[in-house]
């Protein structure tokens, strides 16, 4: 317990009154204002701000289209397009979290390049890298609930779907199916906890996003370099530093955005969701929203089910690994020269992997998807941890500042 | 920096015009120029309200849309008088009355568009087996939107020789596999327009999409208007921002 003389006294009695009961100022001067940021921190530093806008964003657009949205196999559809016609503004909420959706993938993307690139997994970091995982599979599977909800053709083959790959499960498969779904097929009873849980995910989702933060302000953010802030003359404050970085980033973010919700909203959706859910007839491919479309390419990719599912639940299980696959002691790529190709190779292994999922499985895009399936899982199982024995690495460079000053 | 911007904002713009037209296996669609393109679209309202005339005299025989109330009508330029004329030829089934029964009454502004079946198995029965696919959002329920459904008005053609054409089916260059179960819709002259527009076919399908276009995303013009004010006000937004930057990180060294 604190002691009462360590209180820090602001000027405005106010403050110094929530001070004294919960030091919650002292605290947020300390990690948002003070918080020391290297100061060669590129504008990839700039995503995670940036994703916990968005996060705000989804919530409070989610919330707003819940008051009109109805969930039951009959009205869905009716429901949605009612909000895009006749609620004031219904359009531009609904599209703000259609296209919010995709958009917090890109930069969830980005931000994962960025760590993957630079090392931000690697000690001490690395509970804040499985918080990280943790997030973004709890992200793909409240994206893939809310892409049912609207009950259109997609939204309901998706569901078939993906509900269908448990029941290659041996023995047990054909019943946890049934437990999840809450009756034989999809239907009114899979809509209506599927909205239920896509309503609460997003706060568990908050909850972590807290742990993540919290975890990185222990040690610190990491940086191109990869070196560790050792005096403070290689930290900048955040504020005002890092905060007009941020807000400069969340500028350009805006501006693509806005393009996008305005001009092109239905950009990133399949027209089929325009057609309202109908259990006899079935679309001419069945495709996953793009941002799950890499792991539909490795679920495919295999002609056996139970392979297939296997490989694809294995792909997201290999990342909560990584930090003790990659072996190697230096952080960032920049000092790698081979394993520095190998990982671009594979964030462009990760794109391919993403267009053959929303092709069909067949032909070139089989091959594709075999090829780009196996290079997926070599870089984290082979190079991941053999590169470092034979890699010869650049020489690091002493400080931060010594890289910086060199700019 | 602000070169880059404007080249990814445009970038995107074009993207996605050429996304609307992508990957149909049938033939190639000739594009058409619509108003409500581009950054600045409007509607073409006098070519809406032809396009609505032409719905309810040849489409809505066959085709609902359901997503639609009347009271809609008053944004493409009816007034609320002519609207309840309009609503006022069809039927709805209301009730129960005090009686308990259901009765017949003439629709109302505040009712959906008619139905012209009373069912599926209906729609169905009348035609040929083939559900006549309501109409409210077809532009956006089709790759290639308006122009997709402009070339399919416009595309029927006799059927080549060697293709195989099923029983009760009809040959159409646009319809992907070619095939497609709605006899060729509109001919020249198939509705009589009161504003002296030429009535051909190229123009009717023109007038007909453009009604379709404005059912299905009846916010286009507010989206593309507010669009506009929310890119400038991150354009400024970011171009302060990128000064204060500058200014802030000159001491940084």
């Amino acid at each position: 317990m604190k002691k009462n003389t360590e209180v820090k006294k602001y000027k405005n009695s106010f403050l110094n009154w929530i001070e004294y009961r919960l030091p919650i100022i002292s605290y947020l001067e300390r990690e948002y204002g003070d918080y020391p940021m290297p100061k060669n921190a590129n504008y990839f530093w700039s995503f995670g701000a940036m994703l916990t806008i968005i996060l705000v964003v989804m919530i409070f657009s989610g919330i707003f289209l819940a008051m009109y949205y109805t969930p039951h196999v009959d009205m869905a559809f009716e429901s949605t397009e009612r909000i895009m016609r006749d609620v004031s503004f219904g359009w531009l909420i609904r599209y703000i979290h259609s296209n919010g959706a995709s958009f917090f993938f890109i930069v969830v993307y980005l931000h994962m390049v960025r760590s993957i690139y630079y090392g931000s997994f690697k000690y001490p970091r690395e509970l804040n890298w499985l918080f990280g995982v943790t997030i973004y599979l709890l992200m793909m599977v409240t994206a893939f609930l809310g892409y049912t909800l609207p009950w259109g053709q997609m939204s309901y083959w998706a569901a078939t779907v993906i509900t269908n790959l448990f029941s290659a499960i041996p023995l047990v498969g054909e019943s946890i199916k049934i437990w999840l779904l809450g009756d034989y097929t999809v239907g009114n009873a899979t809509l209506n906890r599927f909205f239920a849980l896509h309503y609460v995910l997003p706060f568990v989702i908050l909850g972590i996003v807290a742990l993540h933060v919290a975890a990185v302000h222990v040690h610190g953010s990491n940086n191109p370099s990869g070196v560790e802030v050792k005096t403070p003359k290689d930290t900048v404050k955040f504020f005002p530093y890092m905060l007009i970085k941020d807000t400069l980033a969340f500028s350009v973010f805006g501006i693509i955005i806005s393009a996008v919700i305005f001009f092109g909203p239905n950009l990133m959706a399949e027209v089929d969701n325009y057609i309202p859910a109908d259990p006899m007839v079935t679309p001419a491919h069945i495709v996953p929203n793009w941002y799950l479309a890499p792991f539909y390419a490795i679920l495919r990719a295999v002609p056996d089910k139970l392979g297939g599912v296997v490989l694809m639940f294995g792909s997201i299980l290999v990342l909560f690994f990584l930090p003790w696959l990659d072996k190697s002691k230096i952080k960032s790529c920049s000092y790698r020269p081979v394993y520095k190709w190998m990982t671009i190779l594979f964030f462009a292994d990760f794109f391919i992997l993403g267009y053959v999922g929303l092709k069909p499985a067949v032909g070139t895009y089989l091959l594709m998807a075999r090829v780009g399936v196996i290079y997926y899982f070599l870089y984290f199982l082979v190079l991941a941890p053999l590169v470092p024995k034979f890699e010869k690495t650049s020489q690091l460079p002493d400080s931060i500042s010594d890289v910086y000053g060199a700019k | 920096m602000m070169n880059k911007l404007l080249f990814t904002l445009f970038a995107l713009i074009i993207i996605n015009s050429s996304l609307q037209a992508e990957e149909l296996k049938a033939e190639k669609l000739k594009k058409q120029d619509w108003s409500f393109e581009g950054i600045t679209g409007t509607f073409d309202r006098a070519s809406i309200q032809r396009g609505f005339k032409v719905y309810r005299e040849v489409c809505a025989v066959c085709h609902s849309m359901n997503l639609l109330y009347y009271r809609d009508l008053i944004d493409i330029g009816f007034s609320p008088d002519q609207i309840k004329v309009i609503a006022s030829e069809y039927t709805v089934i209301d009730g129960p009355n005090d009686e308990g029964e259901m009765f017949e009454r003439p629709a109302r502004p505040s009712d959906r568009f008619v139905d012209p079946y009373r069912n599926d198995v209906e729609a169905r029965l009348s035609n040929n087996g083939a559900y006549p696919p309501d109409l409210s959002l077809i532009t956006k329920s089709r790759k290639g939107g308006a122009d997709y459904l402009y070339n399919l008005l416009t595309g029927y053609a006799e059927t080549e020789e060697g293709s195989d054409i099923g029983e009760g089916m009809y040959y159409n260059l646009y319809m992907p596999g070619n095939q497609i179960a709605m006899p060729q819709p509109l001919y020249d002259e198939s509705v009589e327009y009161d504003d002296g527009t030429p009535n051909n076919l190229n123009q009717l399908s023109y007038d007909l999409t453009n009604f379709l276009v404005w059912a299905a995303e009846p916010e286009l013009e507010e989206r593309k208007r507010i669009g506009i004010m929310a890119i400038l006000f991150f354009v400024v937004f970011g171009v302060f921002s990128f000064f204060l930057k500058l200014r802030l990180w000159k001491k940084v060294s």
